[in-house]
């Protein structure tokens, strides 16, 4: 068929069966808008390139399809690096088309122009820049297919102007109905060695003190069910990272929670004493590992993971297993059938965690009359107030670690956040994205007023799109993590954390998006508010919590120190002894 | 994950690539990024037109070999990656080297230049321009034999290698 570059863009998107899309228009991209008028995929008219990134990530990690963002050249192309990276660390498919200024104009420095595919090239898996019109729907196949295939990440398409553009030659194609991928350096390898699934699980077997150590790979993988299996079958607990909260249920008796710097004092302690560190899916962050000398020194190492330079990056592993998450985790599952669990005795490994469990679960003070409201209260009001599958997504600091920390995740693909970049700002642009992904879901934003400040004008494009998210905001009108370190490691000297008491005013702010809005301050009006939030459908719900601000993320590992120096909530600290 | 190759030796790893725009620049950008140090590369064309080689000498000691290898064998553009081991490749580097010499030392030059094998590529009043190919140890120590006379200015290009032929039959 012969057509037009924009146009093959569209259908190759079509094809790709790409349902929804998050951008924002302008001058390089225009003649590829034009077709998106006659196409069926839906386009979600954003307000910031940076929320186009983000709903795309949050669209990818509720649905595991990709996430598609469109937006121009130049700023804007610069606007969605941001959540690039975001993806890129956090292993989230993701196709973003950029424009570019026409070919002939490239090198110039023309108006918006910038030079995309070179500044996106290390914070993608891959990037195009397309040049001849012809070349459009190979390329378009190439990027989902890198985007989605082993360990996923973002793929950019960077698309000039001239080959788009139905007014000039250069644009015109042919469309053909089968379009042949050319990557002769793209190999996914996702089998597993036997071999080495025969010595992990000989490690397993005679383990006294194996840990699951659960990474972001499970969830990539689709491995939740199978890794419950290996978890019951053996016998082993498990420790679900920042990146894999909801891939074990928390309400389960082998669950220890979230390891590493704020992690529960039982998961990280742990991870600390085990003999065994079975890692699935996960890339020894030095947020979990803590200082990397003292990271476990007793455990050997079974390291199973997509991408094989993981594999010894960091920490050497004794038996590194190349492959898919869940085709090894089933593997090691049926071998683990035929050949029983072993006969190494755990029963005192289980009555220590059990010890430290009791010694040292979750706490925090409770507020009493008059002072403002515990953050970890809200969390817990908002857990118990809706349903198990209520998709949460968090921003980036304290209420990012209370968020994981109190909610209990008992469902794979119901927490969204930027673990490994650490993007503040992301929660109200991701849960537009996974709302619109799973609009039968509820969706609750959890965001601190910090954050809130960077990206809230996403709210209005939830309100115009018919996008029902709800936003939980944790406002102590502090920058709450940065003030927290000041606390604790710059003898509470706070430089530049106080963001204001009274401005913005959040509920009059929300309410001229379009937003329900509302303000509590009270304990008392909690579960109140919360149960009226539940009940709006029709448009997004902004809860501005007012909370205490002197409040700290406890247990807390220092940056720097190893991870069996865990510091404790002052209640506990009789405890550590 | 044998001892060897966690040696903190020089590593000449050979690269093809798809013959495409950016490449070069993604190779080198990766290198940058993970901080690993590049102490030679040589880029051409190869026998397929769609394919170009690159020979890169890694300072083993800036990361461990199989990480590189392992981040480069990311890269999309990537097809092959080889990693040389000592004596059982070819390598060769081209050296152009001006070298201060009177018209009466002439001759001890050119005799010394025939016996490493190199040839007088321009003749000037005061000075004389050489070319050598070799190995890498073999040009050092020609160069360090002009030393004394003189060196005005010299170029080096990286290092290129193929394994030898009974490496490259499996």
């Amino acid at each position: 068929m012969k057509t037009d570059g924009g146009q093959a863009l569209i259908r190759s998107l079509e094809r790709e069966g790409v349902e929804v899309m998050f951008g924002l228009p302008g001058g390089a991209i225009l003649p590829v808008y034009d077709p998106i008028i006659d196409s069926k995929i839906r386009h979600i008219l954003v307000r910031h390139e940076q929320g186009a990134g983000h709903m795309a990530e949050g669209y990818a990690q509720a649905t595991g399809k990709p996430g598609v963002a469109m937006v121009t050249s130049g700023p804007a192309a610069t606007n969605i690096v941001t959540p690039l990276c975001d993806a890129y660390l956090d292993s989230i498919p993701m196709v973003v088309i950029t424009g570019q200024v026409p070919t002939a104009a490239i090198g110039t420095d023309a108006f918006q122009e910038c030079d995309t595919t070179g500044i996106t090239a290390s914070i993608t898996k891959h990037n195009f820049l397309v040049t001849e019109a012809q070349d459009i729907p190979r390329v378009i196949r190439e990027a989902f297919h890198i985007a989605t295939t082993g360990r996923p990440g973002p793929v950019l398409v960077d698309i000039p102007k001239d080959i788009v553009d139905p007014t000039n030659p250069r644009s015109s194609l042919e469309l053909e109905d089968n379009v042949e991928m050319d990557l002769p350096g793209y190999k996914v390898d996702t089998s597993v060695d036997p071999e080495a699934i025969q010595k992990a699980v000989e490690l397993i077997q005679n383990a006294e003190r194996p840990i699951l150590y659960v990474g972001g790979g499970i969830l990539k993988s689709r491995a939740a069910e199978s890794l419950l299996e290996l978890a019951e079958l053996t016998g082993i607990h498990v420790v679900t990272t920042l990146m894999a909260r909801g891939a074990f249920p928390d309400s389960h008796e082998l669950c220890l929670g979230m390891p590493g710097m704020h992690g529960n004092f039982t998961a990280v302690t742990a991870m600390q004493e085990s003999d065994l560190l079975i890692t699935l899916g996960a890339r020894f962050d030095d947020r979990v590992t803590g200082k990397l000398d003292e990271f476990a020194v007793s455990a050997k190492i079974i390291h199973i993971d997509i991408d094989p330079a993981e594999l010894g990056k960091v920490r050497r592993p004794d038996v590194p297993i190349q492959g898919d998450c869940r085709t090894a985790v089933e593997a090691m599952v049926s071998v683990l059938r035929d050949s029983g669990p072993g006969d190494a005795d755990r029963t005192a490994w289980k009555s220590r965690i059990s010890g430290w469990q009791e010694r040292f679960p979750l706490v925090y003070e409770p507020s009493t009359p008059g002072q403002a409201l515990k953050p970890q209260f809200v969390i817990e009001k908002l857990r118990d107030a809706t349903p198990a599958d209520t998709i949460v997504a968090s921003g980036v600091g304290q209420h990012q670690m209370w968020a994981s920390q109190y909610w209990t995740f008992n469902h794979p693909y119901t927490w969204i956040n930027s673990g490994g970049l650490g993007t503040m700002g992301f929660s109200i642009p991701a849960a537009i994205g996974a709302k619109v992904g799973c609009p039968d879901k509820m969706v609750w934003a959890v965001d601190g007023d910090g954050c809130f400040q960077m990206t809230a004008q996403e709210l209005v494009t939830a309100r115009v799109e018919n996008i029902p998210i709800k936003v939980a905001l944790l406002n102590n009108s502090y920058l709450g993590m940065v003030r927290q370190w000041q606390d604790m490691f710059y003898e509470e000297r706070h430089s530049e954390v106080f963001l204001s008491k009274e401005i913005p005013d959040y509920k009059g702010w929300a309410e001229s998006m379009g937003c329900f809005a509302m303000r509590v301050d009270d304990p008392d009006e909690v579960e109140e508010a919360i149960a009226q939030a539940n009940e709006i459908e029709d448009r997004p719900v902004v809860i501005d919590f007012r909370t205490a601000a002197e409040e700290k993320v406890y247990p807390m590992v220092a940056s720097g120190t190893g991870n069996s120096d865990v510091i404790v909530p002052p209640s506990q600290e009789k405890e550590i002894r | 994950m044998n001892a060897e190759s966690q040696g903190h030796r020089n590593h000449t790893l050979v690269v093809t690539v798809e013959n495409k725009s950016g490449v070069l620049a993604r190779v080198a950008s990766l290198f940058a990024r993970r901080a690993f140090n590049i102490r030679s590369l040589a880029v051409a064309p190869t026998e397929d037109d769609h394919l170009s080689r690159i020979t890169i000498v890694v300072d083993g000691e800036s990361a461990p070999i199989e990480q590189v290898v392992n981040q480069l064998d990311k890269l999309i553009n990537v097809v092959d990656i080889q990693d040389l081991q000592p004596g059982r490749a070819i390598e060769r580097e081209l050296m152009l080297v001006t070298v201060a010499v009177e018209p009466e030392h002439r001759d001890d030059i050119v005799e010394q230049l025939d016996r490493a094998g190199g040839k007088v590529m321009s003749v000037g009043a005061d000075s004389m321009m050489l070319s050598l190919v070799g190995d890498p140890e073999h040009i050092d120590t020609f160069e360090n034999l002009l030393r004394p006379f003189g060196i005005l200015e010299i170029q080096r290009t990286g290092r290129v290698a193929l394994a030898n032929l009974d490496e490259t039959i499996e």
